[in-house]
Formats: C-alpha cells, sequence, structure tokens
C-alpha cells in the first residue's frame, strides 16, 4: 500500500534539484511530455470546447476552440429536460447502491477470508478470482430470463445485484488483502475480552480500513457508474435508463445535437472526476493493487 | 454470541475442573462448532449471490445452447450440439474471431507501450514534483471517462468533417476526406486507436507504481558494473516491471475481448462486418436476430476461451505468491 500510494504524494516530498547539464535532456523530457498530453488531453478539451458550441458550429470550416455562439445553451436543455435528469438519478441510485452494499457483502466474506482457516478456501478463492474473468456477454443472455423471473426486469434492484456479481469479486480480493495487513492480535484482544467476531470486525478492523474501504467504494462507484451493456439490456423504459444509455439515445435520434451529447458527457463524467481529484491516492491504490496482487 | 459458550481463556492449555467436566466438554463443542461455521455465515451473502446470478446463469446459458428455439419456443427441442455445429460454421464466426483477436492484441500491445512511455517519462528524476503532479492528471484523462462518452466523444472527432481530418488535411498527411467509422479499411483500426486511447491509463498506473517499487540500490549497483542507461532499462527496470506486465496484459487481454459498449456506440460491428467481434456477433444473435440458442452456443464458446485466459491468469498469479 506504501509502495502504491507514494505516485500520489505529490506534495510530500521537496523537489529534486538538476544540475544544469541535464538541462538538454530535461527540455526534451517535457517536450515528449507535451506531445504525450496532446494525444490524452486535446481530445477532451475539445470535448469541452463543442459543448459550449451551437450544433451548427460543431463541423464548421476552419474548426476552431472557441466559436462565437459560446454558450451554456446545451447545458441548460439538458438540465432542464425531465427525462434527462432522470438517467442522472438513476444513475446516482445504482451507483450509489451498488458501492454500499458491495462493501457491505466484501467486507463480511473478505473477514472470513482474512481471519478463518475453514474447509473449501481455497476453492471459493479460486472461484471468487475466476468470476472475475466471465464474459458478460455470457451471462447477459441469461440473465435476461432470469431478471423476467425474479421479476427484477427494468427495475433499480436488477441492475444493482448484477453489478454486485461484477463488483463484489474484486472488492472481496482488495479487503482480504487490506486485512492481511492488519495485525490479528487487534480483533483477537477484543474476542478475548468476551466480543464476538462481529463485534471485532466493526468497532476494531472496519474503523482503522477506511482507506482500504475508500479505494474499494471508489472503484465500485465507476463500474457501476459506467456500465453499458446490462443497462441497455435490463432496463426497458425511459424511466429506468442510466447515463450511459442516456448518451447512446441522444445519438440515435434523427439530427445529431453535438453540443447536448458533449454537454451530457462532460456532466456525465463530473462524479468520477471528483472522486479522482478527491481520492487521488485512494483511487490510484485501488486501482493498482487490483492488478497487482490480485 | 454468549458468554456462557466462550472457552476459558485458556481452553486449549488446561485441563477444565473435574467436577464440571461434562459441562465444560460440551461448551467447547458447542463453541468449536460455532466457530468452524461461523466463516460461512460471514460467506453467505456472497454466496447466495454468486450462485443465484453467476452460477445459476452459467448453467441456463449452458443448456440453452443444447436446445432449440430456447426462450421463443414454448418446448424447446434437446439438439446436442448442432448450435455449436451451426456458429462453428459460420463464416462471421471467424471474422468475428480474427477482429477480435486483432483488436485485443494491438490494444494490448501498444496500451503497454505508451503506459510503459508515459510511466518511465512520470517517473524522471528531472522533474519536479509538481510538474509530474500536472501530467499524471493529464495522462490518467481518457480513463475517467465511460465507454459511452468515449464513444460519442470519437465519433465526433473522426467525423468526415471532424477536427481530426481537418488537421491530418491540414498538414498533407491524408486528403482530409477519410470516412474513419464508414470504411470497411479504416474501422478496424479507427475503433482499435480508440479503445487504445481510453485503456493506456490503467497500464500506465500499475507500471508507475512498479517503477517507484524498484530499489535504488539495484539502478546503482548496475552502474558501478558500467551499465549505461538503456541496459540499465532491459537488466534492472524491465525484469522488475515483468510480473506487473504479466498481470497486466492477461487482465488487459480478458477485458478487451469482452469490449461491447465502444463497438456497439461506434460502428455496430459494421460496416458490413468489418468491425464484428465476439461480443457484437453474440449479442446480435440474442438481441436482433431472437436465435437465443445459437447465441448461447456462441457465449458459451466465448466463455471458454475466457476460462484458458483466465486459467493463466490464475496460475500467473499463484506463482508469484
Amino acid at each position: 500500500m506504501t509502495v502504491l500510494a507514494t505516485p500520489a504524494a505529490v506534495s510530500g516530498r521537496p523537489a529534486q534539484r538538476t544540475p544544469p547539464k541535464h538541462t538538454g535532456k530535461k527540455v526534451a523530457l517535457v517536450a515528449a511530455l507535451v506531445l504525450g498530453a496532446c494525444f490524452s488531453a486535446l481530445p477532451v478539451l475539445w470535448m469541452l470546447s463543442s459543448s459550449f458550441k451551437r450544433n451548427s458550429e460543431i463541423f464548421e470550416f476552419p474548426p476552431r476552440l472557441i466559436t462565437p455562439g459560446f454558450s451554456f445553451d446545451a447545458y441548460t436543455t439538458i438540465l432542464t429536460d425531465p427525462v434527462k435528469l432522470r438517467f442522472f438519478l438513476n444513475s446516482y441510485v445504482v451507483a450509489l447502491s451498488v458501492t454500499v452494499l458491495s462493501l457491505v457483502v466484501a467486507v463480511l466474506a473478505a473477514y472470513a477470508f482474512s481471519r478463518y482457516e475453514f474447509w473449501g478456501k481455497k476453492t471459493i478463492n479460486i472461484v471468487v478470482v475466476t468470476v472475475q474473468a466471465v464474459p458478460p456477454i455470457t451471462l447477459l443472455i441469461p440473465y435476461f430470463g432470469l431478471m423476467v423471473t425474479l421479476r427484477l426486469y427494468n427495475t433499480y434492484q436488477g441492475l444493482i445485484l448484477t453489478y454486485m456479481v461484477f463488483t463484489l469479486p474484486y472488492a472481496i480480493i482488495m479487503m482480504t488483502g487490506y486485512f492481511n495487513t492488519l495485525p490479528r492480535e487487534l480483533d483477537e484482544a477484543v474476542k478475548v475480552d468476551g466480543a464476538g467476531p462481529m463485534t471485532a470486525l466493526w468497532r476494531i478492523l472496519i474503523p482503522i480500513s477506511v482507506p482500504g474501504l475508500v479505494s474499494v467504494g471508489v472503484y465500485t462507484f465507476m463500474i457501476a457508474w459506467n456500465e453499458f451493456l446490462f443497462a441497455l439490456t435490463l432496463t426497458r423504459t425511459e424511466d429506468m435508463r442510466t447515463v450511459p444509455i442516456g448518451i447512446q439515445l441522444l445519438m440515435g435520434q434523427h439530427s445529431y445535437e453535438w453540443n447536448e451529447m458533449m454537454a451530457m458527457s462532460i456532466l456525465g463524467c463530473i462524479p468520477v472526476l471528483l472522486l479522482f481529484l478527491f481520492f487521488q491516492r485512494y483511487f490510484i491504490g485501488g486501482m493498482t493493487a487490483g492488478a497487482v496482487k490480485l | 454470541m454468549s458468554q456462557t459458550t466462550r472457552p476459558p481463556r485458556d481452553a486449549l492449555a488446561v485441563r477444565p475442573p473435574a467436577p464440571a467436566r461434562d459441562v465444560g466438554a460440551r461448551a467447547r463443542s458447542i463453541s468449536r462448532l460455532k466457530r468452524r461455521l461461523t466463516p460461512y455465515g460471514f460467506l453467505t451473502p456472497t454466496g447466495v449471490l454468486l450462485v443465484i446470478l453467476m452460477i445459476t446463469p452459467i448453467v441456463m446459458v449452458v443448456t440453452y445452447s443444447l436446445l432449440d428455439g430456447v426462450i421463443t419456443n414454448q418446448n424447446p427441442a434437446f439438439v446436442g450440439f448442432d448450435n455449436y455445429v451451426e456458429v462453428l460454421t459460420n463464416p462471421v464466426f471467424f471474422t468475428a474471431v480474427r477482429n477480435t483477436l486483432v483488436f485485443t492484441i494491438s490494444s494490448v500491445v501498444v496500451h503497454f507501450a505508451i503506459g510503459l512511455g508515459f510511466a518511465l517519462m512520470l517517473n524522471s528524476p528531472l522533474l519536479g514534483n509538481r510538474t509530474k503532479g500536472l501530467f499524471r492528471v493529464l495522462y490518467i484523462l481518457p480513463w475517467l471517462f465511460t465507454v459511452a462518452i468515449v464513444a460519442v466523444l470519437w465519433r465526433l472527432l473522426l467525423n468526415p468533417n471532424g477536427v481530426v481530418n481537418y488537421l491530418l488535411g491540414a498538414f498533407g498527411v491524408t486528403d482530409g476526406q477519410t470516412e474513419w467509422l464508414a470504411s470497411t479499411s479504416t474501422a478496424l483500426a479507427a475503433v482499435t486507436f480508440i479503445n487504445i486511447w481510453s485503456g493506456y491509463p490503467f497500464f500506465m498506473i500499475s507500471l508507475l507504481a512498479g517503477l517507484q517499487g524498484i530499489p535504488r540500490e539495484l539502478y546503482e549497483a548496475a552502474r558501478v558494473d558500467g551499465a549505461g542507461a538503456w541496459s540499465q532499462f532491459l537488466h534492472v527496470t524491465i525484469p522488475q516491471l515483468r510480473p506487473i506486465i504479466i498481470s497486466m496484459a492477461l487482465l488487459d487481454f480478458i477485458w478487451t475481448t469482452q469490449q461491447f459498449a465502444l463497438i456497439w456506440m461506434t460502428t455496430g460491428g459494421g460496416p458490413i462486418t468489418s468491425t464484428e467481434m465476439l461480443s457484437t456477433f453474440t449479442y446480435k444473435l440474442a438481441f436482433t436476430r431472437y436465435d437465443f440458442s445459437l447465441a448461447s452456443a456462441s457465449a458459451v464458446l466465448v466463455l471458454l476461451m475466457s476460462m484458458v485466459l483466465a486459467f493463466f491468469y490464475v496460475r500467473h498469479q499463484k506463482s508469484r505468491d
């Protein structure tokens, strides 16, 4: 965790001094960095710029970053349209529920994996890891029928349970790893004093696992916020659609309202962007730990 | 758990006093049983969810693939492996396999190359921490957008009248008229490019963390042995990053073969079948042709391929422990 968290420790270390003989190298490096930034960030800048344009100016020739028609109209249109606001509401409800529920269920499972030896532990562990590789498209066809049978088709609950299946394995693996770094003596001490394992978990382990919980929570939220395939297939009515599907629906209309699509995209990435800016450390920690330790 | 069933603090070491022997033994065996069952209690929610929404659907899809006319037909007939034969003799299936491989292998290789390049730059001792922080955020940007947004954005950029064509035309690279996503000769390259753009940060961040975890002494030792920058890179950096690279490559490979939304929202698998992937091929069988039996057979084949990859992944992870 310490190693993983270092990239974000921006302000922690003093900047290193560079001897003058490196100036040439440094200029070349910064040039390369700027070139790389053009590749990664210019498309995003263009998205932002297009969201402020009039739709008639989107494909003007030659293209300009800021056009005479600069306005917030596209944003106003989206934020005053109850149908589109509903997409956002749905996305928030689903993503937040998935995050909370996944954390609760994953913490319980991780506690068992981290603190107990039991029959079948290895097998269950392998199942949890392997399940992550099951292609969504394989599950999609039976899910359609299953959700209808369980009366969960076109409901929040259906989407929430579905996303939990995708977020849980990762969350369990991450939290198990996190609990494993905490000394067993901590919870054993409470148990000796007569408390059960639940008390040890909630009173001792949870409070000191906040960084791990945040990492997992952020990652879980992102997966749920971004999911497309199941949101497309398991919901039918407009009032159950999520933001990614909302963007696709905008695209499906007869005339492309590019400025509105871009504005909706910007609005759609704001939660993830904010999570990233506030929790950069945890975010990167979670991302890398998942890949490195899985 | 109540006070009475709790074993004495030193239950393992000390014999209980003789008169209370029976009671003590019973209490201990109950408590042992409880302790044995506790982990399963903690795993119950996960277990229920995975059995209902993971194991059951997999059993269902395998069953579907052996029947004819499932979902649409009241009494589907058992047809054995007929559906598999039909999928495996469909030339579009093989086009989809080929496209998926081209798309995935190119994506993974370039993700790795760009990710490593950017990570090395961001890790350079020549840069101040503020500069590093700024560029790290800029480089992560593409990863913060959901695939749906990435797809719309690149449809705007790659539009025949869009800014990419304008720039390429202005610099004389092309005639500025290319229909990137609508022409059979460029569509696969275009969606691969989009996927590369949106996916490299994941590689980059892990490699960056890996780079920062390499002990400085290794480089110093290499320098003492007279190794130059390139030799240090080959003999210290790469071997040290190897486990991360393999994990990332396998994960990326598994995920990229499953990519659906990006293809669906940019080309829909077209034009004709030039960007048809296994995911879009299967999806169309089910939800465009409503042939859920064939789609299930195709989905099971996709599952088998993924499980082969997962096997290597799990084995690799185990060998690292």
